[in-house]
């Protein structure tokens, strides 16, 4: 090409790595900030030096003294866990049917599926109180989970479009040898669609685990027995002012996000492309 | 592929197994809630007395409601400025990362670090960066001998919590961005470039019209995102009496229906706010088959 096209590409290039290292600055600056204070004594937390003066690891346990943060942490771990399962079960099992068994009605029912998706979680979520109240289990963890196997209408679709890439032939020529559904679903279809899986798994564990308003209103005050995003909004009314315990435990609860993240990445990705395919 | 399998005999009643908890869920979950959504949003109704019809007051009242009216102009406010922001710079970081310059994978982990991380969690790191004495953004524009600015405040609160929330929100954009860039074929632009064509040519009449799918959805998840968002908003502005300093719809259900008990109340603020989610999504589907049709 030509040289004044190379040299504007040049500039174009340096501005654009320039735009980008300061974007990204200001998208992690705030954990690495996160982290500096969560190592600063109580004394030093209006020091502003980046690299604390004191290091210490001693807002940790005074954190768990104060907070069973630990317990709120396995807490929202079981929750995201049994969640995770239940939605990868049911979402995959509906999938499974969408994209590969022909039966009355089935375009209407995925349609209607869809449509699902526009409806906002404030609208169910208040007769699903009236009925987990009802059902005596208001203050209890299992309205957090129970949904999840329910189905829903991101899993499903997410499933429906994977599968719809494995060749039909397979199924069919197991059919052929007397394979039953259930038996073609668990032994053809769920092995081969292993990425999706990984990638709607991570998906339902962060959603659970990041989950507030739900958690808001069915554990709202149990110390013991609630989530870390609710125990870190009451340690907020609690314990105002206190930025080296407080972002101890927000640094807790971001953790085992990121560390998944970093080792799974393409999986975190993956599933965000995935959605957006037509 | 499509398969068409036939279900036959013992298999119709696998296919029922499978799809059982999806029924369930359309049914009791999805369409049995709007139902009861519906008609809960017509009664009066503590939880503790039986219901009581009420007709159409928890309509009828909302336009006196001024803490209702508060949440309904600052919902469309949030979402009048979220909602652009969050498409137009993800697009931004996304063309950038486009470029394929060194450093590619760290600036993709980088901005997408927000989008995994919780809001509740991240939200308490905001309110010490916004926090009024000695916060972090206070603290510098102190000495940088500027007058301290109340982040939180009900004058500043909107923008502050926009701030957060696209934050939050470029990751998802930009990854939404990149698929929609890398299937664009390479021969698109290879043509331009025997042209002669200059960059902002190039982005204005390749790149962009192949994105507009891309940035459809991106707009429609934005939106209903948008008038869904609570965790930053519950973190950040919440005030000592339960209250906000910047209460949206979401919130102000959340306060009615699960502090004070009115469910009727938060039931017919929940219908107005799906209302106008499905309004809203109805007129960019409107938009998108006009633009589709003259493009």
């Amino acid at each position: 090409m030509n040289r004044t096209a190379d040299k504007r590409r040049f500039w174009g290039d340096i501005a654009a790595f320039a735009a980008l290292t300061l974007g990204a600055l200001c998208m992690v600056g705030p954990f690495v900030w996160m982290i500096s204070t969560s190592l600063k004594p109580i004394a030093e937390q209006y020091d502003m030096r980046l690299i604390p003066q004191t290091m210490t690891l001693e807002n940790y346990p005074r954190l768990v003294d104060i907070m069973p943060i630990h317990l709120q942490l396995l807490n929202s771990f079981i929750i995201a866990g049994i969640s995770t399962f239940g939605q990868l079960l049911t979402c995959s099992m509906a999938g499974f049917i969408f994209a590969v068994v022909r039966f009355p009605f089935r375009n209407v029912l995925f349609v209607l599926l869809l449509i699902t998706l526009m409806v906002p979680a404030q609208v169910t979520v208040i007769p699903q109180f009236i009925v987990f109240r009802f059902l005596g289990l208001y203050g209890t963890q299992a309205p957090l989970y129970l949904p999840a196997f329910l189905g829903g209408a991101f899993g499903t679709f997410l499933m429906r479009q994977y599968f719809l890439t494995i060749p039909s032939e397979l199924a069919e020529a197991a059919r052929i040898d007397g394979a039953s559904l259930a038996r073609i679903f668990f032994t053809i279809y769920l092995p081969l669609a292993k990425p999706a899986l990984a990638a709607f798994a991570i998906f339902a564990f962060m959603f659970s685990w990041n989950d507030l308003f739900q958690a808001l209103i069915y554990l709202p005050s149990n110390m013991e027995q609630t989530t870390v995003t609710v125990g870190l909004a009451l340690f907020q009314t609690q314990y105002a002012g206190q930025w080296p315990l407080m972002m101890a435990g927000s640094l807790l609860a971001v953790a085992p996000i990121i560390l998944v993240f970093f080792f799974a990445q393409k999986y975190f990705m993956g599933g965000i492309a995935m959605s957006g395919l037509k | 592929m499509m398969a068409n399998l036939r279900p036959l005999g013992l298999e119709r009643a696998w296919l029922l197994i499978f799809l059982l908890p999806t029924l369930f869920g359309l049914a009791l979950g999805a369409f049995g809630s709007i139902f009861a959504t519906l008609s809960i949003s017509f009664m009066d109704w503590d939880l503790l007395t039986p219901p009581v019809a009420a007709g159409f007051s928890n309509y009828v009242g909302l336009p006196d409601d001024r803490l209702f009216n508060q949440a309904f102009w600052n919902t469309l406010a949030f979402a009048g400025l979220y909602v652009p922001l969050t498409v137009v710079i993800s697009l931004f970081v996304a063309l950038g990362l486009n470029r394929k310059l060194p450093g590619t994978t760290f600036f993709r982990i980088a901005f997408f670090l927000p989008t995994v991380s919780s809001p509740t969690a991240v939200g308490l790191l905001w309110t010490w960066i916004y926090a009024q004495d000695n916060g972090v953004l206070n603290e510098a524009i102190t000495a940088l001998g500027g007058d301290p600015v109340r982040w939180l405040s009900r004058d500043v609160a909107l923008y502050s919590v926009v701030i957060a929330n696209v934050w939050g929100a470029i990751g998802g954009g930009m990854i939404i961005f990149l698929a929609g860039l890398q299937s664009i074929p390479r021969d698109f632009y290879e043509v331009a470039d025997l042209d002669g064509a200059k960059p902002w040519q190039r982005l204005w009449f390749i790149t962009l019209p192949a994105l507009a799918p891309s940035m459809f959805f991106q707009t429609v998840l934005t939106t209903i995102n948008a008038f869904q968002a609570f965790d930053y908003i519950y973190i950040l502005t919440r005030t000592g009496n339960g209250n906000s300093n910047m209460p949206t719809l979401v919130f102000s259900i959340y306060r009615s229906g699960f502090r004070f008990f009115r469910m009727g109340d938060a039931a017919a603020q929940a219908v107005v706010l799906t209302a106008i989610i499905l309004v809203l999504t109805f007129v960019y589907f409107r938009l998108q088959k006009k633009w589709g049709a003259t493009a």
